[in-house]
């Protein structure tokens, strides 16, 4: 990085940058050498900030109308949808932003998965990474509750009351989380206080995953180490803001379609009834985004165990870093864990859709394998395979395969094209 | 390790060990209030007894009162209910508890109708005992309460409350 060196042209820049180097900072994310082997997949951190800022900006609007006490919130939510000019629009904004977000990153943790993104020197991004991601669910979590329906009220009271299954201290926990001995008005309060401050928190978080990113660079498809600045490389401007505002652009075009166009489609309807703590829903459910969770959860028939296998399903993504014994990032050049990547995501998936369903039955049953697999890729697949795997031949550099000078025939699509061409 | 490399403690590690203790204390007597106020008010805690009329119950109905935001399910038994919770043996249950311990009189059990999995209110005269039956994640209770099958890991539990007269139970 030639940052150091910058010194900016104006009389003026040049008394401030001296004070405070913010031009300095400015050129450097300007100039920022990125992999010019960058495909879409890497268009979603971008995608991210933008949903981020989006949640900040309308859930500031939706605090000025919204009122936090159990008797006036799921008044003041229909208000906001009937009365406030164009309040309806905000709170489906902000509603299905926050499925947007979670979509954008889940994306963004498998790509890094797919291409070894967390793999040494970036173990500290992927770890912030993961911060991030359990607050935006702590984020999420309290703003549902915030309307005070039903499921608002059953998802707070199933949620909070996963505490009471540690050991000794567990109901007085949960006691102090709820200011009362259920679920109440001092327990919406303090989730509203909450959900406004967490973003900020993940905002602060973000300048320092993209600080720690910006140390060793990006990781790029082929997950080779490059050289900075060099003809592997190209400005972050306007090569990688350009693309990225256009897959934004298409991100959009998605958000649109379901603020616009199914606004409801991932809630529930019991949310449109109001918070009754006599009667609990037939079909408790979270969102979407915590399913696959909330299926291991239910795998396991011990109330402790289960909570415990829950945080540990994501505690196990903190340490990757560290169960990943192969050396090499880039799945393209791993043969055998490209195909056990993949079983992963259909895990996932399958997850996500029994923790939709009953626990009972088989799907129960489909649960506890799929948990037994997600636990087993982390612990033992992955560890194993590092160390046994045959990847194939990595290319010296991003340019040499696709300028046909390697001899390496992993990259052999761009070669053979290539040389059909001569 | 000869004496002269063991660093006698002097004044000034004194003064440092002693600031630091002070000031650790002081830091804690400072961060409680911001942890305790979280804890139950005095308005939640004023609201800790409630009495309940029971004199329209009628034998084997179940009605649900609210103490301290929880329901309290009071089910008036039946003779059948009472002889199946009390036929029980205790090596067959997950949390043994004797259905005389539960019931101070048998033909009444009031308990918290809050599921100790994850505290979802169960659906009454349902499941496999007939008796309570969690719809969150499958929990059945017999008719004294006590968990038989699903993840539920203890009965539900019996509160504190006392008969003020025959037609008046004080709950809290």
């Amino acid at each position: 990085m030639s940052d150091h060196d910058y010194t900016p042209k104006s009389k003026v820049g040049k008394w401030f940058n001296d004070r405070l180097p913010l031009l300095t900072l400015a050129n450097h994310l300007t100039d920022y050498p990125t992999p010019k082997n960058l495909n879409y997949w890497w268009t979603f951190g971008g995608i991210l900030t933008f949903c981020l800022i989006t949640q900040i900006i309308t859930g500031i609007i939706l605090g000025m109308h919204y009122v936090a006490h159990a008797d006036l919130a799921f008044q003041s939510v229909e208000h906001i949808m009937r009365d406030v000019n164009y309040g309806w629009l905000i709170r489906y904004v902000h509603a299905n932003g926050a499925s947007m977000f979670f979509l954008a990153v889940y994306i963004h943790i498998f790509r890094s998965l797919y291409y070894g993104s967390y793999k040494s020197p970036r173990e500290v991004i992927w770890i912030i990474g993961m911060l991030i991601y359990f607050l935006m669910m702590a984020t999420a979590f309290m703003g549902y509750v915030l309307p005070w329906g039903q499921m608002s009220f059953w998802g707070a009271t199933v949620i909070t009351n996963l505490f009471s299954a540690i050991p000794l201290v567990g109901d007085s926990i949960t006691t102090w989380l709820w200011g009362g001995y259920s679920v109440d008005n001092p327990t919406l309060t303090r989730f509203f206080s909450l959900h406004y401050l967490f973003p900020f928190l993940i905002l602060g978080l973000v300048i320092l995953h993209i600080w720690a990113l910006h140390v060793p660079g990006n990781n790029n498809p082929i997950g080779i180490d490059i050289k900075k600045p060099s003809k592997d490389t190209v400005p972050f401007h306007p090569y990688i803001v350009i693309k990225d505002l256009f897959a934004l652009l298409i991100f959009l075009i998605i958000f649109a379609f379901f603020v616009f166009f199914s606004p409801n489609i991932l809630g529930h309807a019991d949310n449109y009834i109001e918070a009754n703590p006599l009667v609990t829903p037939a079909h408790i459910v979270p969102e979407w985004y915590l399913l696959p969770f909330y299926a291991i959860l239910r795998s396991v028939p011990d109330k402790l165990l289960g909570v415990i296998a829950m945080f540990a399903a994501i505690f196990v993504l903190v340490i990757l870093p560290w169960l990943d014994t192969s050396k090499v990032r880039s799945t393209v050049f791993r043969p055998i864990y490209k195909q056990f990547y993949w079983f992963l995501v259909a895990d996932v998936l399958i997850l996500g859709y029994v923790g939709a369903m009953p626990a009972e039955g088989l799907y129960l049953l489909i649960a506890r394998v799929a948990t037994a697999y997600y636990f087993a890729h982390f612990l033992i697949i992955l560890p194993f395979l590092g160390m046994k795997e045959k990847t194939t031949p990595l290319p010296l550099s991003i340019t040499e395969p696709v300028l046909g000078g390697s001899a390496d025939m992993a990259m052999a699509k761009n070669n053979s094209d290539y040389k059909e061409k001569l | 390790m000869s004496d002269s490399d063991k660093k006698k403690p002097n004044r000034r590690d004194f003064i440092l060990t002693a600031t630091t203790a002070a000031g650790a204390v002081g830091v804690g007597a400072a961060v409680w209030p911001l942890v305790d106020q979280m804890n139950p008010d005095a308005s939640v805690k004023a609201l800790a007894s409630t009495e309940v009329d029971i004199s329209s119950v009628q034998p084997g109905q179940s009605i649900t009162v609210i103490w301290r935001g929880k329901p309290v399910f009071i089910k008036r038994r039946t003779q059948d209910e009472i002889d199946s919770a009390r036929a029980v043996d205790l090596s067959e249950l997950k949390h043994p508890e004797k259905d005389e311990d539960r019931a101070k009189d048998p033909e009444w059990l009031v308990m918290l109708g809050v599921c100790t999995h994850l505290g979802c209110v169960p659906l009454t005269d349902k499941g496999d005992y007939n008796a309570w039956f969690c719809p969150c994640h499958g929990s059945h209770y017999d008719t004294s309460g006590r968990i038989r099958k699903g993840p539920a890991p203890t009965n539900m539990e019996v509160p504190k409350y006392e008969f003020v007269n025959s037609n008046t139970i004080k709950i809290g």
